[in-house]
This record gives structure tokens, C-alpha cells and sequence, in this order.
């Protein structure tokens, strides 16, 4: 099923949607970019068709929706601990198909690991659908193609943007009645089949090549480079670490709540174990820890692909111009060097 | 839903002060924990620390601490009495059941003993379970030593080797752990033999590589990490090692993946 909007038509679906849902979109805040001027494009609920954002990718990812920065996890006095509660109201996030992959990574942690399910995350996720926004081809820090994740059929509705007004596809027929007496229109979504960026993941699994790749020199190269401002991991549409923070209410000690708050492994202190040292005490050491997660220790627990989705965010964010793309062509690099020597002993 | 992460409030029974910094906690609980493994204890308003089982019977639980920050302190101003949250049983504790027959060699360095020392009363309760009991505990100094009564009891039903760092003591020896490694009878254990080794990383490490040198199995041996943990239940990345959780595959791991895992 397949509708064609102008942009008046798409205002009143939309209106109509979020009767239903808390409708999400990149969404452009002025003047709080990184330089002076410039804008932020990051995910919040959108009022209007004009409040989405659909021409460039958004600097910030979709899974903030669904894990945001901080959230309260427990309110307490002082002899209970009562869960925090969530909203009920179902959720539709307007996303590009690596925003849409990036969660089902994520899923595999917050769902799956060691059998728990995150109460905090399923909560909210149980209430999410996704309306695919047609990628237009990304930019030059794209890379999703190299990491299969341009493709997804986890969507209700496929969207393509134009200045005219939006296509809609209808997968979910729990949706067609919000689009009953539009233009009907034959449209599917074409999925990005290349990018400019290409990247080859090293091949890692043989164990030797990955211990001597750890004590590889390249590493050092980021302690001067990389400042540890974690500005990486927040941009990062797969990255979930957190830690958990009790905060006391104003100043009332009697009561306050436990906050889980966002934490990068880029950031000096996230291994640190009180009267212990640290065991990633270098910026090379963490960007090393990070980037193996990333290309080699999640495939290698979780099976089927690579954490990274390719959405080169991070690469987009870094203050000091490091490219995660860079860095793999680096490992790939030290990673044939390394082979070359062993094959000589 | 279930919330993995909801403390429970218990009540402390009794406090015990094993040297300075190092107490030992009874809490009343219900949970039962295997050998080995972990619980989260929490203060509301302080936080949360991952903190090793050390004894365990009908109706309590006891947590040996060390005050070294912010939750452990607040800890140590509690009595009798008063109100701890717990939440667990986590990770994987020691493969008791493979022990079972087994001569079984145990290497403790300081409260390296704590998570060994619930599985030690059991073996020392149940003189069949395993075919011998080797213990070498070694502690910095005399302030450092935790435990006395048991390792006093220890003594008739096991082979001990108690060894401080440094000073001299009567009845104990001096030097690191790795020093006796050469002394546990390997050879006269016909190849049925388990060695576990807890204490701080570097101990760990010079132990494992001690016991290589004398020939003992890779396969043989079991070590215990403490890393960094926030959630327990594999969900803020904070003690993931490579492709593992320590909350989840650990705090127990087999020297043969212990050894390769680079933090
Ligand atoms: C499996 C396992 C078993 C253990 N068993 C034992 C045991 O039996 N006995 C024992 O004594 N110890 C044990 N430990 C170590 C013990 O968990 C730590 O010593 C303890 O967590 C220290 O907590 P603390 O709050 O007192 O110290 P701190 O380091 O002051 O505080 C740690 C807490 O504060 C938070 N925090 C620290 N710094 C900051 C910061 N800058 N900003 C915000 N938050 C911060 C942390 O997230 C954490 O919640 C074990 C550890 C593990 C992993
Ligand atoms: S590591 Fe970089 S490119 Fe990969 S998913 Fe995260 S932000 Fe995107
Ligand atoms: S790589 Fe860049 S963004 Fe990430 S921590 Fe280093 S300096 Fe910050
Ligand atoms: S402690 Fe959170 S993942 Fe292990």
C-alpha cells in the first residue's frame, strides 16, 4: 500500500498520529552545534512535517529515544527503592536504516546478555515502531554499506522526502487508516547500495594476530591525538554503556533517586576500581578497547555482524578529526604487518 | 517485568572485625548463592558495590569488606540491625562439582580468601568431597590478615602454607604465595588435581605463570577477577574484558581463557 502526501496532507497525518504515538524525528535546534552558529540536529518529538529533518543525518542518534543520556531508574527513601515508572503511550521513531539496525545491536545487550532483559530498556521498546526514512546517500563519513547495515525490513511505514511532500509505503496495517483518502501512489523504498566511504573489516578471529595487535605501536598514535572527551561515544548509534549514579534531592538527605547516566570507555575513571589502578590508563589504550568492540568482541559473542553500524557519527563529532574508518584501515594495516612477520618465523 | 536491578532491603545480624579496614557483614537473606559468587550491595543516596559471598548458611549471607571509597565506607557505619539492600546471586562461581574427587589446591592472596573462603568451610565440613585440601594464603602484613579462626581450624583439616609478605611470624612463613608454589606435591597427584588461585591482579598473574613453570595444566586451574562493575547483569559495559562479562562469565574464569585477556 502506497500514498503520496503533499506537505499540508503529511501535517494532518501527522496530527493524526501523534493521538496515538509519541511521534520521533531528527529535529534541528539552532545555535547549539559544536562551532558557533551552528546548528544541532538531534531526535525529539516533532510537531509539524517542517520539524523533520530528512535532507542531512541527524548529528545525534535514534537511540536516545530509547535510552536517553540520564533517566531515573529508582526513587527512594530511606528504607525502600521503588522503580521508577515509564509513560505507556506508544512510540514511532522516524529513522534511517542504520539507526534502525543500530537497535537491534543494542537489543542483543539490553534484551539478551547473560539472560537478563533491562527493564528500562524493554519498557520502551516494547512501545517503538519504526517509520524508515529513505536514505538519501548519507554523506562522506558514511559507511554502512561495508557494515551491511543499509538494508532493514523492521519498519510500518517507509517514508521518501522530498520538497513536494513524502511517499509513504504501508507495511503495518495497523497504519492505513491514518493515510484512508490519500492519493494512492506505487512507491517502495530504494535502499542505499553504495557508499562513498569503503571500509574492509580485518579479519581478527585468529587469536595470535589479535594479541600481538593489542601491543601493535599504532595505539600510541591516540594519546596524543584523542583527548578522552567521550564526545564519540555519545554520537555513537551503538554505544550503551552506563553507570549508576544516586543523587540526593536539594537538601533533603532523606530522599533522592538512582540515576543511570550514559558513560564512554573513552573517558579516563570507566575501569577505574577504587585503590586499584587503572587498566586502560592511556587514550590508546581505550580507543583500542573501544574499536576491537566495535570490529571484532561483539561479532565474536553475540555471532551474526559487527557492532558498528557505519553511520560514521562519531567520525562527524570527534573535536580532533579522528575517523573510525581511518583507524580500521589502520588496523587492517598493523593487522598485515603482523601476519607478514609471522609468516616469516 | 522483572527488574534484574531491584535491591531488596535486609537486615544486618551481626558485625564482625576481622582487621582494620577488612569487616565481615552477616545479612539476613533468603538467596542462595553458589561458591564463588557475587551480590550487590547497596545504600540508597551512596550507591551500589559488587561484594563476594564469603560464608553462607540457613537464613544469612556474609559479605567480608574492605572501606576503601564512597559505599564501603558508608557500610562500615552500620550495626547490627540496621538496613542493607542486596540484589543477586551474579556470575559464575568455582566448578565445585568438578572438584569433586579431585586433589584440590587453593592460593589466596589478602581478602583474596573472602570468595574462596565459603567453598573452604564447606570442603572443610565435607572431608570426602575432594581427595585433599592444599591452601596457601599469603597476606601483606599482620594487620592484613583476615579470618583467624578459620584459618586456625583450616590448619587440622587441610595442608596449609600462611606466609606474609614481608615480616616474620611464628607458625608462618615469609614471601609472596609464588614462592610455595614448588612445594604443593603436583607429582603425587597422579594428574587429578584443581588448582584455584584469588588476590590481586598481579598475584594472579605471577601465580598462573608459577604454576606453568611447574608444570601444572592450564586446563587445571580457576581464577577469580574483580573489575569494574555498575549494572552486574551484563548491561553497562563497565567489566567487559574482550568478547566477556565478568558479571556474567566471571567473576570465575578458566586460567585458559583468564590468561589471554587483555583489559
Ligand atoms: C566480583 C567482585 C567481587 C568483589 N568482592 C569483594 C569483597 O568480597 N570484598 C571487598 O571488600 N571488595 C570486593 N570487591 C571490590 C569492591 O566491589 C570495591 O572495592 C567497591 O566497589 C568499592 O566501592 P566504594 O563505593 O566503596 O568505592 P568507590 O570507588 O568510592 O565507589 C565506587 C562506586 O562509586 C561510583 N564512583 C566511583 N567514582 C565515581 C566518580 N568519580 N563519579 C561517580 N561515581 C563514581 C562507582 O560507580 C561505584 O558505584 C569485589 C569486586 C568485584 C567485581
Ligand atoms: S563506531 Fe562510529 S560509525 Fe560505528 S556505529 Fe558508532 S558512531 Fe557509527
Ligand atoms: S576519538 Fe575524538 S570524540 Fe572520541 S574521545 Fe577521542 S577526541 Fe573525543
Ligand atoms: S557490571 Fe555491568 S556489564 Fe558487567
Amino acid at each position: 500500500m502506497g500514498f503520496s502526501l503533499t506537505p499540508a496532507q503529511a501535517d494532518a497525518v501527522l496530527s493524526a498520529l501523534k493521538q496515538d504515538y509519541r511521534v520521533y524525528a531528527p529535529k534541528r535546534f539552532p545555535k547549539q552545534g559544536r562551532y558557533s552558529d551552528t546548528d544541532v540536529i538531534r531526535y525529539a518529538e516533532v510537531e509539524r512535517f517542517s520539524d523533520i529533518v530528512w535532507d542531512v543525518k541527524s548529528d545525534y542518534p535514534a537511540k536516545e529515544v530509547i535510552t536517553p543520556i540520564q533517566q531515573a531508574i529508582f526513587y527512594f527513601t530511606e528504607d525502600e527503592y521503588r522503580a521508577s515508572k515509564a509513560k505507556t503511550k506508544p512510540i514511532l521513531i522516524l529513522a534511517r536504516p542504520c539507526d534502525i539496525n543500530a537497535q537491534h545491536i543494542q537489543a542483543k545487550i539490553y534484551a539478551g546478555n547473560g539472560g537478563y532483559e533491562d527493564l528500562y530498556y524493554k519498557r520502551v521498546r516494547d512501545l517503538v515502531k519504526f517509520a524508515m526514512m529513505e536514505c538519501n546517500g548519507g554523506d562522506d563519513t558514511c559507511f554502512c554499506v561495508s557494515m551491511g547495515s543499509n538494508r532493514t525490513d523492521d519498519y510500518s511505514l517507509a517514508l521518501k522526502f522530498s520538497a513536494d511532500g513524502v511517499q509513504v509505503q504501508v507495511t503495518d496495517d495497523a497504519f492505513a487508516p491514518y493515510f484512508a483518502g490519500m492519493a494512492e501512489a506505487d512507491y517502495a523504498p530504494a535502499f542505499v547500495e553504495e557508499n562513498q566511504l569503503k571500509v574492509t573489516v580485518p579479519d581478527l578471529d585468529d587469536k595470535a594476530v589479535r594479541l600481538a595487535l593489542k601491543s601493535h605501536p599504532m595505539w600510541k598514535e591516540f594519546n596524543s591525538r584523542c583527548v578522552s572527551c567521550g564526545a564519540c561515544t555519545v554520537a555513537c548509534s551503538t554505544c550503551t554503556c552506563f553507570t549508576t549514579r544516586d543523587v540526593i534531592y536539594g537538601d533533603n538527605p532523606e530522599v533522592g533517586e538512582r540515576r543511570r547516566v550514559s558513560a564512554s570507555c573513552q573517558i579516563a575513571g570507566f575501569d577505574q576500581m577504587a585503590g586499584q589502578k587503572e587498566f586502560r590508563s592511556t587514550a590508546g589504550d581505550r580507543m583500542r578497547y573501544k574499536v576491537l568492540h566495535k570490529f571484532h568482541d561483539y561479532k565474536a559473542r553475540f555471532g551474526e555482524r559487527h557492532m558498528c553500524v557505519g553511520c560514521g557519527r562519531c567520525t562527524h563529532r570527534c573535536p580532533e578529526l579522528i575517523s573510525i574508518s581511518a583507524t580500521v584501515s589502520k588496523v587492517s594495516a598493523a593487522v598485515e604487518e603482523i601476519k607478514a612477520s609471522m609468516a616469516q618465523q | 517485568m522483572m527488574n534484574p536491578v531491584q535491591p531488596q532491603a535486609c537486615t544486618i545480624l551481626s558485625v564482625k572485625k576481622e582487621s582494620v579496614h577488612e569487616w565481615t557483614f552477616r545479612v539476613a537473606t533468603d538467596a542462595k548463592p553458589a561458591h564463588g559468587q557475587f551480590m550487590q550491595l547497596s545504600i540508597p543516596m551512596i550507591g551500589e558495590a559488587p561484594i563476594s559471598v564469603s560464608a553462607q548458611g540457613e537464613g544469612w549471607l556474609e559479605f567480608t569488606i574492605r572501606s576503601v571509597g564512597k559505599v564501603t565506607n558508608v557500610i562500615f557505619e552500620k550495626q547490627a540491625g540496621d538496613t542493607l539492600f542486596l540484589r543477586g546471586p551474579y556470575g559464575k562461581g568455582w566448578p565445585v562439582e568438578q572438584f569433586k574427587g579431585k586433589h584440590l589446591v587453593v592460593i589466596t592472596g589478602g581478602t583474596g580468601l573472602a570468595p574462596v573462603r565459603s567453598m573452604l568451610n564447606m570442603l572443610a565440613d565435607d572431608p570426602d568431597y575432594v581427595k585433599s585440601v592444599h591452601l596457601i594464603s599469603g597476606f601483606k602484613n599482620e594487620e592484613g590478615i583476615v579470618f583467624h579462626n578459620e584459618l586456625e581450624a583450616w590448619k587440622e583439616k587441610f595442608s596449609t602454607i600462611y606466609a606474609l609478605d614481608n615480616d616474620a611470624k611464628e607458625g608462618w612463613r615469609t614471601g609472596l604465595v609464588t614462592t610455595f608454589v614448588k612445594e604443593i606435591p603436583f607429582d603425587s597427584f597422579g594428574g587429578n588435581y584443581a588448582v584455584v588461585v584469588v588476590g590481586p591482579p598481579p598475584m594472579m598473574k605471577f601465580t598462573g605463570l608459577e604454576l606453568m613453570k611447574n608444570g601444572v595444566d592450564a586446563e587445571k586451574v580457576w581464577m577469580s577477577f574483580e573489575r569494574k562493575m555498575s549494572c552486574a547483569v551484563g548491561k553497562c559495559g563497565h567489566c567487559r574484558i574482550d568478547e566477556v562479562y565478568v558479571c556474567l562469565d566471571g567473576p570465575v574464569f578458566p586460567y585458559t581463557v583468564a590468561r589471554d585477556l587483555v583489559d
